[in-house]
């Protein structure tokens, strides 16, 4: 076959024209196009041209609300300052775990052994998470959940990488602000929930 | 399609003294005497037209103190499976070979060989695929365990209630943590393995009758072209391939043990790990495949978001081959870098609807994990009626006609249409030689019915026409996602309530998707357990690779790499 050249030059084309947009884009949009939510926004966008990418860490591309990362537990604040930990220590979590990373301790009463809906002690093996989001999505007391925070790195693994209780909790402001219309809707369903219970126990007392 | 004879032949009246069907509740297809069974196979070759060997694997039924091997037959024409089975003993377990009928047997009759341990009388090759050399026994066998033995099928007992944190490798040290077959010694072990594999390597008679040196030549396992870990071992008379091998398992975790210990559902992100450029076909399949064992559908609304998720990936998957193939012929990253500009944005998508960009997760039995967030579904919009195919064009018109493509693609790596079917080549690879072969129109699965889509075909069986073929199928993907986003009604995108442990009646399924790769399977064997008792995955890219060495052959050693570039594979898939 003979090479004319022809077809190199208009795919070349191609490359130019890409070259050149970035550029024009560039001056036309000036600074505010680098380091500013509207910027990243622009360039993520269906219609975005020239510069695609993003400088991380200076620039963060925001995670959507369903984005999942590591699990943690949600805690309730009392109006006295106390946790109120959602948890109740049914292991369900722990159950339908693929890679079973999920370690619970239930509590169990001092006085009569028997066992109280609450952990004594809660682990995840964060090596072992595959961050599928099982356990967020079975939960019945919508007390795991996945957490937005992707910069988790750490030195060493041996010390750092067993999560714990103390590591795992967080408040539900803090839920609420990674996910808010989730947040929203499982208070409202947990507020009927109640509603409709409380009645019921009336009529049994 | 109608005109098509699709029933299945009545193989029992044929031969009624090696043929029985298979009656246990839940299976399906005929249960075949090992004496007779290359007669009945060979008939249905020639006589009936199943000319596809599509899937081999087996299936350990302990229990009954027997090992089972499936064999998947198609029509390339079109139609359902016809599934062979011969039964043989766990100790003494051996079976003729197909590789004399189809081609494409081989490296499945290879995988079965390793991990099940049953022998394939006839095969030139029958050396381990996955595992290594120095492996102790056959490790999908039911009574194997791996290092880490804890318990035969999760949930684990030990998480709950008193579940206190243990480290793998403080329960098995490093050197304590393997098992070696008897009168094994891996320290005065010589590695033979190259000698058997370059063994089996055909020496040519050399060139115009010159008795030439030939040379071995490894590419990789660590090698950028090979897309991954794996290496193919060619045997070389100057710079002209004389034959080849692909050696692969380097990434390999038995995927398909896991799976057995895992529940139904805990397969699903494990799924997500074969092909990972493609999570929600993969979760499709597997879907699929556990739902009709169950006996149920997904809701209306789910299916449309099936459709335009695997239709999104098969864009995505599509533009990254053609990417990767302009990679391997020397542009570097140039091509790749704009197409991957494509697929960030799709991944956005797959992001915001799924919460992870490339491990989904998405799918459930009887629908989906969740519905399209609020803004996304003009995204989508924008994407398909907007800039995907602005951008496909404008691949077009960057790469098609470029001559320096067109002299290093054309002509090259051909497979013939013969070929292709006898290698059991699917997908992109297969419809560029001239087999106009989808599952998607062959063998409808979920809603595609509905759709009006072309099957691409090309006819030259070239690297040109497979990289023509893929932008051809992105195209018609834009189409199908065009109509199901304007059809897609509201609903309830789960049939009946979440559930973790799903019920699943005892009985077999074969599901398969036309994953962007090429035909992904899954046989899934259940006992009425909460696990699947067989988990088998017939992955695109592993069988596809059985014709790397029919194209590789005869040409120059820098096309392989080539060749390698235009099967696509991803050795998340081939290794599993």
């Amino acid at each position: 076959m003979k090479i004319h050249g022809t077809g190199i030059v208009r795919g070349l084309w191609v490359t130019f024209k890409h070259f050149i947009t970035t550029y024009i884009e560039d001056l036309r949009r000036g600074p505010r196009f680098y380091n500013t939510p509207a910027g990243i926004e622009k360039r993520r966008s269906s219609d975005t041209t020239g510069i695609f990418t993003v400088q991380y860490p200076e620039e963060k591309l925001p995670v959507p609300e369903e984005f999942r990362y590591l699990p943690f537990l949600v805690y309730d604040e009392n109006t006295d300052g106390s946790r109120a930990v959602r948890c109740t220590a049914c292991g369900i979590c722990s159950k339908v775990c693929p890679p079973q990373c999920i370690s619970i301790v239930r509590s169990s009463d001092p006085a009569t052994g028997k066992p109280v809906a609450s952990p004594a002690e809660f682990y995840i093996d964060v090596d072992i998470c595959m961050n599928c989001g099982f356990c967020a999505e079975f939960c019945p007391f919508d007390a795991i959940r996945m957490d937005h925070d992707y910069e988790v790195a750490s030195v060493d693994r041996m010390a750092h990488h067993i999560f714990d209780l103390n590591r795992l909790l967080k408040p539900a402001s803090y839920y609420a602000s990674i996910r808010p219309t989730n947040a929203a809707r499982e208070d409202e369903a947990r507020a009927a929930k109640a509603a409709a219970k409380k009645p019921s126990a009336e009529t049994a007392a | 399609m109608s005109d098509l004879d699709q029933s299945i032949p009545n193989l029992v009246e044929r031969f009624p003294e090696a043929v029985s069907a298979d009656t246990r509740p839940g299976y399906s297809g005929f249960i075949v005497a090992p004496g007779l069974f290359i007669q009945v196979v060979w008939a249905l070759r020639d006589e009936f037209g199943y000319d596809y060997l599509s899937s081999i694997t087996a299936v350990d039924y302990l229990p009954e103190d027997c090992i089972e091997i499936v064999y998947h037959l198609y029509r390339s024409i079109g139609g359902p499976a016809l599934v062979l089975k011969i039964k043989t003993s766990r100790a003494d377990s051996a079976v003729p070979s197909l590789v004399n009928l189809y081609p494409g047997a081989e490296l499945q009759e290879r995988e079965v060989w390793d991990l099940l341990g049953v022998q394939f009388t006839g095969h030139p090759d029958l050396r381990r695929i996955l595992t290594w050399e120095g492996f102790a026994g056959h490790p999908l066998r039911k009574d194997w365990h791996e290092p880490f033995f804890e318990e035969d099928v999760k949930p684990y007992k030990s998480r709950w209630p008193e579940g206190q944190p243990r480290r793998i490798e403080d329960q098995n040290p490093y050197h304590n943590n393997l098992a070696y077959p008897l009168g094994f010694d891996p320290e005065s072990w010589a590695p033979d393995g190259d000698e058997s594999l370059y063994r089996t390597l055909t020496r040519g008679t050399g060139q115009n009758g010159l008795r030439t040196d030939q040379m071995i030549v490894n590419l990789g396992p660590q090698h950028p072209s090979t897309h991954g870990v794996f290496r193919i071992a060619a045997l070389l008379d100057g710079e002209t391939v004389v034959d080849l091998k692909p050696v692969m398992g380097y990434l390999h975790r038995n995927h398909e043990k896991i799976g057995e210990r895992n529940t139904f559902l805990q397969n699903m992100p494990f799924t997500d790990r074969l092909d990972y450029i493609n999570s929600m076909s993969n979760n499709f399949g597997y879907a699929l495949t556990v739902e009709r064992l169950m006996g149920i559908r997904p809701t209306e609304r789910a299916e449309y978001l099936r459709v335009i998720m695997a239709e999104l990936t098969r864009v995505l998957n599509h533009l990254f081959a053609v990417g990767f193939l302009l990679n391997d012929l020397g542009a570097f990253f140039t091509p790749m870098i704009y197409v991957i500009e494509e697929r960030e944005l799709i991944l956005d998508i797959f992001e915001a609807v799924s919460g992870s960009r490339m491990m989904c997760n998405y799918f459930r039995f009887g629908g989906v994990s969740r519905d399209l967030p609020e803004g996304i579904e003009q995204k989508i919009h924008n994407l398909v009626f907007d800039r995907l195919p602005r951008k496909i064009e404008e691949l077009d018109a960057y790469l098609t006609n470029n001559e320096i493509v067109r002299a290093r693609c054309e002509g090259i790596g051909v497979l013939t249409a013969e070929q292709a079917v006898a290698l059991s080549v699917s997908g992109p690879v297969l419809r560029a030689s001239g087999v106009p072969y989808d599952i998607r129109r062959a063998d409808p699965y979920s809603i595609y019915d509905r759709f009006d889509f072309n099957v691409c075909v090309r006819y030259h069986g070239d690297i040109y026409d497979r990289y023509l073929i893929r932008l051809d199928e992105a195209r018609q993907s834009l189409r199908i996602l065009e109509q199901a986003l304007k059809d897609m009604p509201e609903g309830p995108i789960l049939a009946g309530k979440p559930q973790h442990t799903v019920r699943v009646p005892a009985g077999e399924a074969y599901g398969r998707v036309e994953s962007p790769k090429g035909e992904l399977g899954f046989y899934v064997v259940s006992n009425g357990k909460p696990n699947p008792w067989r988990y088998h995955v017939r992955a695109p890219s592993f069988v596809n690779l059985t014709a790397l060495a029919p194209m590789s052959r005869g040409g120059k050693i820098a096309d392989v790499v080539t060749v390698l570039g235009s099967i696509d594979i991803v050795l998340g898939e081939v290794d599993r």
